[in-house]
């Protein structure tokens, strides 16, 4: 951040020093188009936030109704005071397909990175054109084959094909994202702990991760995110036992009006886990989202 | 890459400190050996079901008849090709795809250059701008269906009234325009994605080339069309290209928002529907196989630009 907080600066000074006055006025009114923009693309979510916490008549209004009194019904209902379901299995599933595929995911590609990065194979741009091209290959494409499968193997409604299935749709990313943290990784120190005898395990855990530690959180917060997002399989090869967040939310798809401070209570809590995440770590997003092209 | 082969070489790897050179070939497999794991993964989890899924394609096969399942040429491709309906989800994947991507990265590049200037509370307005991309895609298409577009008491109408009085129109979002209403929803969704990509592209731009080009009297749309877009030009591609990938697969938003119905099944949509609902699974992975010929009509455009990325880093180092 301090060296983006130094450029302005310097383009202050300019202004000042050469008669630049209305580029100067221009400034102030882009900041306010810019504040106009962000408010506009953010109300959905801050609406969906207020109608949370009316009743479910007060969210029916036409004109909508921006000073109706607050209550916690609507998330009361979603926890299943109400009766209906408990959120809960599918928030608990969601948190280990997710937390599970992300671990085996970094378990997997941390020492494929380092292979490709640091000791480059020969043909190494093919190795790693591979794994991205898989990401190409659209979930559709073996899903019928994956489903016939796990119905044959008893495998279906079971936690533990999501968290295969999420790694193989991550890993990808992830190796191509952490050859590229890893590649600023200096050699020189990987030299010297292999001259002290230290086997690649021991490289890995407690000298390149150390070092590549922003990399390695970006690449983790974007397979979590992706992860606890995911529909299709999820709602293809889960049913009552193994069904995952979004899953559960499909439910609300047909319900009508009845139920609208519910669906935002649902919708809200559903994603809160991603907000949080994302908002805590903007800038590992924004790295990790241009796949380490940014230096 | 036969098992018999790599069993040694591993315990190599891991055996041996790297400093004491074997022979040529066991440091090659010695370096290969750490890629295997995830390298295997891969194969067995994305290549064999796709096999499978070619194979499949081949047959007439619907899993409530097992038993009249045959052997069928490529009778399943030309039912996909010659049906209305399946071509007609071909285009609408295109349609959506296009659209969503195109919007989203000129919405982006704006926002991302309004970003790049210094004003008050721009972490802030930033914070608000990404919310878009961070809540689930399935809640984002039902607070579009319910909460924005719903005809009675929506967001959008209840707006509309709100300025127009009792006579302003009262539009039935979805019925009205469909395709419409999810492509403003992904536009929404992937936006904030698209200047997270390109506001990391800006700040990365070497200052001190703008101000010598500003001291050189170069005003904003010279230094925008000469210097900027050029700079950008990889960072436009990755996104248009990243957004390609996701939105042709783009499941959520169409199941979520119309169920595929009024003309918006999309390609990934009608797979999962002939198969989990009509259970044709002859016709949908015929249909499965068609998407990722589409898809690869896309990588290897995307890996081309990729590779020329590519290139220029390794140039660099």
């Amino acid at each position: 951040m301090s060296a983006t907080a130094t450029v302005p600066a310097g383009r202050t000074q300019t202004a000042t020093a050469t008669p630049e006055g209305p580029r100067k006025k221009n400034k102030g009114w882009l900041g306010l188009v810019a504040w106009l923009v962000g408010i506009a693309f953010f109300l959905p979510v801050a609406w969906m936030a207020l109608t949370s916490f009316h009743s479910e008549e007060d969210a029916a209004t036409n004109p909508p109704s921006f000073a109706a009194a607050l209550t916690l019904d609507g998330y009361r209902d979603f926890f299943g005071a109400g009766g209906g379901a408990s959120p809960w299995p599918a928030l608990i599933n969601s948190l280990v397909s997710s937390l599970g595929s992300t671990l085996l995911v970094l378990i997997v590609a941390l020492p494929a990175a380092y292979a490709l990065s640091i000791r480059p194979v020969k043909k190494w741009t093919d190795v790693l054109f591979f794994f991205l091209s898989t990401k190409m290959l659209p979930i559709v494409a073996g899903l019928l084959p994956i489903y016939l499968f796990a119905k044959n193997t008893g495998m279906l409604d079971n936690i533990w094909l999501l968290i295969i299935l999420y790694t193989s749709m991550n890993l990808p990313i992830a190796v191509w994202m952490m050859q590229s943290f890893l590649a600023e990784v200096p050699v020189a120190i990987i030299e010297a702990a292999q001259i002290d005898g230290a086997r690649l395990p021991t490289v890995l855990t407690r000298v390149v991760a150390p070092v590549a530690m922003p990399g390695i959180a970006a690449t983790a917060l974007i397979c979590f995110i992706f992860s606890w997002n995911e529909l299709l399989f999820a709602r293809v090869l889960t049913g009552v036992v193994a069904q995952t967040a979004p899953v559960f939310l499909t439910g609300f798809i047909t319900s009508q009006g009845l139920f609208l401070a519910k669906v935002c209570a649902a919708s809200l809590v559903i994603s809160l886990p991603v907000l949080a995440a994302g908002f805590a770590a903007q800038d590992k997003l924004v790295q990790g989202l241009s796949l380490g092209a940014v230096k | 890459m036969s098992a018999a082969t790599t069993t040694t070489p591993v315990t190599t790897a891991s055996g041996q400190p790297l400093t004491r050179p074997p022979s040529g070939k066991l440091r090659d497999w010695a370096t290969r050996a750490p890629l295997l794991p995830a390298l295997i993964f891969m194969v067995v989890v994305t290549q064999l079901p796709f096999v499978a899924t070619l194979v499949i394609s081949l047959f007439d096969w619907n899993a409530l008849y097992p038993d009249a399942r045959k052997f069928a040429w490529f009778a399943n491709y030309g039912d996909v090709l010659s049906d209305p309906d399946l071509r007609k989800s071909v285009l609408t994947t295109v349609v959506l795809t296009v659209t969503v991507v195109l919007i989203s990265v000129i919405l982006g590049l704006a926002l991302a250059l309004l970003l790049d200037r210094k004003f008050r509370g721009r972490g802030f307005v930033r914070t608000l701008l990404i919310a878009p991309f961070l809540v689930v895609p399935v809640a984002a298409a039902l607070l579009w269906k319910h909460v924005l577009y719903n005809p009675e008491y929506g967001l959008f109408n209840g707006l509309l009234h709100l300025v127009g009085g009792d006579g302003a129109p009262q539009p039935d979002w979805v019925s009205n325009t469909p395709l419409m209403a999810v492509e403003a929803s992904l536009i929404w969704q992937w936006t904030p994605f698209m200047m997270l990509i390109l506001l990391a592209g800006l700040q990365s731009r070497s200052p001190e080339l703008i101000e010598a080009a500003k001291l050189d009297g170069a005003g904003s749309w010279q230094i925008f069309r000469y210097l900027t877009l050029p700079h950008l030009r990889r960072y436009l591609e990755l996104g248009a290209l990243l957004g390609s990938v996701y939105i042709v697969q783009n499941f959520d938003a169409v199941f979520t928002i119309t169920s595929g119905g009024l003309g918006t099944a999309n390609l990934p949509y009608t797979v999962y529907q002939s198969f989990y609902q009509a259970h044709e699974n002859g016709l949908a992975s015929a249909a499965g196989v068609l998407v990722v010929i589409g898809s690869i009509i896309i990588a290897t455009f995307a890996l081309r630009v990729v590779s020329s990325l590519f290139r220029e880093e390794v140039g660099r180092a």
